[in-house]
């Protein structure tokens, strides 16, 4: 059995739990999936998970929301656009097409590469990084060294789901994390 | 209710902004293409918001109930819009993306073949469907976004796109599917 637990008394929660799916061994065996493509089958349930995040931000003068690929691509746009931030897309190696800044970072097996386009945060913006799920915390963190090795703020983590048997909040160094709903294997 | 010609009215302020957003990368990924680079646009609050309100006012009063999205561009444009209109928002992936069951549409690139996938079960017959991508080129992507949408029953009401090549101008449809964009690429 398989459990999500509230951070938060927010009603709109358990409206957004009851929708993410989970698909059991996938990618690969062991690993429960946590599919948000159903989440976002939902117009209330998607609308609630952003406004839950642009309630959080607005106001706090951010700059920048930065969104992992690809699926931090589609919670990240709508809160930028709703609190007045741009949106920087950090994207696997080779897709952006002008001058980019790299970021190497460790996997389970193997590594990968997080890039970021020169020229798109300037030293002394206040960012977000938004991804759909926080696991290892590897993938984030590659993604606030990207920040900050532009010189920009990273203000907070924010991801709709935390794994937080992976202890994936421990690995981004003090910065603040904010997750909508953690996800226990009971 | 859909013109022959749809690109949106010239006149429409927002539209320079939306051009001069963009930037041109020449050579990428390969000698000769003049790759349209809309990250630049997104860095622009104000371009950006108008591009999506540009498509929500076109929308919002068709009935549409699903937005679908091309990964990966499609993204960035895609759930903003069904968020504002009250649709679902269908991403259409390249393969072992999605983790459910799946059906997939080959199609045909410049050099070899690609494939998109969509989740069973996202979108049902009754459903009525667009395709946002950021740009068409020769259409390929779109029809195979538009099979996997009929496949599962929808109908698709249009294509939508920021960016689209000239040779769409005067015929502006997909597989017989109207097409609507913003603007068209810019040569630097």
């Amino acid at each position: 059995m398989s459990a999500y637990r509230d951070e938060d008394e927010d009603p709109r929660l358990h409206g957004i739990k009851t929708k993410i799916r989970v698909v059991p061994h996938f990618p690969k065996s062991g690993i429960m999936f946590q599919d948000i493509t159903t989440l976002l089958l939902d117009p209330k349930a998607f609308k609630d998970t952003i406004d839950l995040f642009v309630e959080r931000y607005k106001g706090k003068n951010i700059n920048v929301v930065a969104g992992i690929e690809a699926r931090g691509f589609i919670f990240g746009p709508p809160i930028a656009l709703a609190i007045g931030a741009k949106f920087v897309p950090l994207r696997k190696p080779k897709k952006l097409p002008g001058k980019v800044i790299s970021q190497e970072y460790i996997l389970e097996y193997g590594r990968d590469c997080l890039e970021m386009h020169v020229g798109a945060v300037e030293a002394g913006e206040r960012a977000l990084v938004v991804d759909d799920l926080i696991a290892t915390g590897g993938t984030l963190c590659a993604a606030m060294d990207l920040l900050e090795r532009v010189g920009a703020e990273v203000v907070e983590c924010a991801c709709v789901i935390e794994l937080p048997e992976l202890k994936g909040r421990e690995r981004l160094n003090g910065k603040p994390l904010y997750v909508l709903v953690e996800y226990l294997e009971v | 209710m859909f013109s022959k010609h749809n690109a949106p009215k010239a006149e429409d302020p927002r539209l320079k902004a939306i051009t001069e957003a963009i930037r041109v990368v020449p050579h990428f990924p390969k000698q000769g293409i003049m790759f349209q680079d809309i990250t630049t646009l997104l860095l622009d609050h104000k371009v950006f918001k108008d591009t999506i309100d540009i498509f929500v006012d076109r929308y919002k009063d068709m009935g549409i109930s699903i937005v679908a999205g091309v990964e990966a561009r499609g993204f960035f444009f895609g759930p903003s819009i069904a968020l504002a209109i009250g649709s679902k928002f269908v991403p259409l992936r390249k393969p072992r993306k999605l983790p459910g069951e799946v059906i997939s549409e080959k199609y045909v690139l410049e050099y070899g073949s690609d494939c998109l996938e969509m989740h069973v079960g996202a979108v049902k017959p009754g459903d009525k469907a667009i395709v946002i991508d950021d740009l068409v080129a020769t259409g390929g992507t779109l029809s195979a976004a538009i099979s996997l949408l009929e496949r599962g029953g929808a109908e698709v009401v249009e294509c939508a796109c920021v960016i689209g090549l000239s040779h769409f101008k005067d015929d502006c449809s997909v597989n017989g599917k109207p097409l609507y964009f913003l603007v068209e690429p810019r040569l630097q």
